[in-house]
């Protein structure tokens, strides 16, 4: 145990006490830069419009509550778009896969199940939901044999499910909209009555809380028995306080956001509950939605960092030739890659439209832009071989943040245009500069 | 080397030939490989040597020509063949993953995983310092991505590689080019101790010395025909000199298609 310890001491010893912070609690600098940035356009907006239009309503419970569900739709996507970009391919076509899957689970659950099973069934938003994923999945399983299997390139490949899909999707129904969705569908999108409540907010955040402490003593524990080089004490604690901090002030900013007083006079005449003078503060808690993003993070981090698949994927980003000459069956991983993407699609479809309580011919139209942003602002590089899931959704935050800010001090589409299509260039320029430099 | 002319032998290639958009990369090329044989391929720049050996390991599929292993006929198609007959590859470009570490490279493709099915990255590190250790003791950067070792250090990982998964034959393109002078006798050491577990290597190299250091015979290509092999006993450094730069075929040597008629 002591040789390696010296030699990280010595190590250290060189750096400044930034660096030396940094590298003690892996903390990379891009994180940080994308945490900064992100305040400061959070308190950018802030004060235009408290200075400008004389009312400053970014940063408070109720836009970040609502921010937080609008990231999740491109959040979602975002996270298989690392996948993508990481093996050097892209994919322009998810805003059509997830019109085209939120049009055919439309359909199934309004136009076609209610027919067999009778309006309002309980398995009716569960078969939608499977036919949107499958659908989502194999419309991408398929781009993915045009382009590991034909040599299609991806740009080319999916450039024309851009156009194919949102074809399919106005051919469906004539370019009609469907609307009202199936009841228990629509809570997935969130709003008062598709979030968990105060409650289980506390709950879930606590849960989280357990998780981080878990996941750092453990990997201690695991280092420790083989006798390999430690974190400090210090910088483990650090990360702990940090992560659950974090966690515990998400809790507490949903549950700082009431329902509306409509609603909750709507519910407390259902319930028989007495309103008191005041008003009855409900807080709404974590949106459905941010809670499948949560959950999807989570299970996409795992699958890149933890188990064959992700490792190959990275592998094969670095240096196909290599992964190929290792035995790794590139084609089908591609396959595999794309066909995530497009399951991802499939759910992100879910939470769009039970959000909208409809699908129509539009949904999703222009998302791979803001996808593909939120994975390359999130540090995923053209280059191949580099990029994070837990970055595609910080990167997803920032996209959305500037999306919702621009709207809340009134700029018009044409100028939200403008900016998200410069952010996404600027975006590869910096990350083109940023990799220069690290080499 | 008289008891194994009379054994079947790990490797033959007989009549390999490829060509790459008209030219003739190797053309009707056979050599063999016994166990616990070193066979040096020699030849220019050019000469097909890297192009041959890379049809054994399953990088390329070959236009004609048959691989038997063990005397029995064998299906290689791609990498993964190569593998599953035990023979491991040490490309002359490393083939590395650069964005991974050490361990993921050393196991790229077979990773050790948990009873839980997801990847053991600490058995794999441990597994991988048990190796690099043998190999180049001062190697400890297992975090880094490959990228940022030197070009000795990448060599020792693509060297380890090759030997962690017990290979029976193992393909060596110029595996020290980018090594110093201790770390090239460190794998001459390597080599030496490899050939006495019976496991069979072709050598290819550019450094004379060390071929006729190591290496029980060579093989020497000229423009993608063989053009003789011969045991290195038999044979002076200068008339294997004379193959490799005139195509000519010394009395000792066994001359090839690509051998010079007098
Ligand atoms: N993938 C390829 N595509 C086209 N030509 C190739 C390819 N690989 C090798 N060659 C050609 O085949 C010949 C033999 O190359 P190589 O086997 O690398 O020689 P050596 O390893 O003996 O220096 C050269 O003329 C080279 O240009
Ligand atoms: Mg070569």
């Amino acid at each position: 145990m002591a040789s390696p310890n010296l030699e990280h001491l010595s190590d250290d010893a060189r750096a400044g006490p930034v660096s030396r912070f940094l590298k003690a609690t892996e903390i990379d600098s891009r994180l940080l830069g994308m945490i900064g940035a992100l305040v400061l356009i959070w308190i950018g907006f802030h004060l235009y419009g408290g200075i400008v239009n004389g009312f400053a309503a970014f940063i408070t419970p109720r836009n970040l509550w609502n921010l937080s569900v609008q990231t999740s739709s491109i959040g979602i996507m975002a996270t298989g778009m690392v996948l993508v970009i990481v093996t050097r391919h892209i994919d322009l076509s998810v805003g059509s896969i997830l019109g085209f899957a939120a049009m055919m689970m439309a359909v199934t659950q309004v136009n076609i199940l209610p027919e067999f099973l009778g309006l309002g069934h309980p398995a009716i938003w569960i078969i939608a939901i499977a036919v949107g994923l499958l659908v989502g999945m194999l419309v991408g399983a398929f781009h993915g044999w045009l382009i590991a299997y034909l040599g299609i390139p991806a740009f080319i490949v999916t450039l024309g499910g851009l156009l194919v899909w949102r074809g399919a999707t106005f051919l469906t129904t004539r370019g009609e909209t469907i609307a009202p969705l199936d009841s228990t569908f629509a809570l997935l999108g969130g709003g008062p009555y598709g979030a968990v409540g105060s409650t289980w907010s506390w709950i879930l955040g606590v849960v989280a809380c357990v998780g981080i402490v878990f996941m750092l003593l453990s990997g201690r524990k695991q280092r420790k028995r083989f006798q390999f080089p430690l974190r400090p004490v210090w910088a483990d604690t650090f990360l702990g306080v940090v992560g659950c901090g974090a966690v515990l002030g998400f809790v507490m900013l949903v549950n700082s956001y009431p329902w509306p007083r409509g609603i909750v006079r709507q519910y407390a005449a259902a319930n028989n509950i007495e309103v008191p003078d005041g008003g009855l503060f409900i807080s709404h808690g974590f949106a459905i939605p941010v809670l499948i993003l949560i959950l999807v993070g989570l299970a996409m981090t795992f699958l890149t960092t933890r188990t064959r698949f992700g490792r190959y994927v990275f592998a094969i980003g670095g240096n196909p030739e290599a992964a190929e000459l290792a035995g790794i069956n590139t084609r089908w991983v591609t396959v595999k890659i794309f066909a995530l993407m497009g399951f991802l699609c499939g759910l992100s479809a879910v939470v769009a439209s039970a959000r909208l309580n409809s699908a129509s011919g539009n949904l999703g139209t222009l998302d791979e832009l803001y996808v593909i942003a939120a994975a390359v602002i999130g540090g995923t590089s053209f280059a191949g071989g580099i990029g994070t899931i837990y970055g595609a959704i910080l990167g997803a935050v920032v996209m959305q943040s500037l999306q919702a800010g621009m709207v809340l001090i009134g700029f018009d589409a044409a100028v939200q245009q403008i900016v998200v299509g410069s952010v996404l260039v600027v975006a590869v320029w910096v990350d083109t500069i940023y990799r220069k430099r690290a080499q | 080397m008289t008891q194994q002319d009379t054994q079947t032998p790990l490797i033959d290639l007989r009549d390999i030939s490829i060509s790459f958009g008209g030219i003739k990369a190797v053309d009707q090329a056979s050599v063999d490989l016994f166990p616990g044989e070193v066979v040096a391929l020699l030849g220019h720049n050019g000469a097909g040597k890297s192009t041959l050996i890379k049809i054994l390991s399953g990088a390329y599929k070959r236009d004609a020509g048959d691989i038997y292993v063990r005397g029995e006929k064998a299906t290689i198609a791609n990498p993964r063949d190569a593998k599953d007959y035990g023979i491991e590859t040490i490309y002359q470009t490393l083939a590395l993953a650069d964005n991974v570490d050490a361990a993921a490279n050393l196991f790229l493709g077979r990773e050790l995983l948990t009873r839980w099915g997801t990847l053991d990255d600490v058995g794999m590190e441990a597994e991988a310092r048990k190796v690099m250790g043998r190999l180049n003791p001062n190697f400890q950067r297992f975090k880094d991505p490959v990228k940022q070792l030197s070009g000795g250090q990448r060599q020792s990982v693509a060297i380890a590689r090759a030997i962690l998964f017990n290979a029976r034959i193992l393909i060596m393109d110029e595996p020290t080019a980018a090594l110093g002078p201790q770390e090239t006798a460190q794998v001459g050491e390597l080599i030496k101790q490899l050939k006495k577990d019976g496991i069979g290597i072709f050598l290819i190299s550019h450094d004379i010395e060390d071929v006729f250091d190591l290496a029980d015979r060579v093989a020497v290509m000229k423009n993608g025909q063989m053009v003789g092999s011969a045991k290195t006993g038999d044979v002076t450094k200068d008339e294997v000199l004379g193959m490799i730069i005139l195509g000519k075929c010394p009395p000792g040597a066994i001359p090839g298609p690509g051998a010079i008629q007098e």
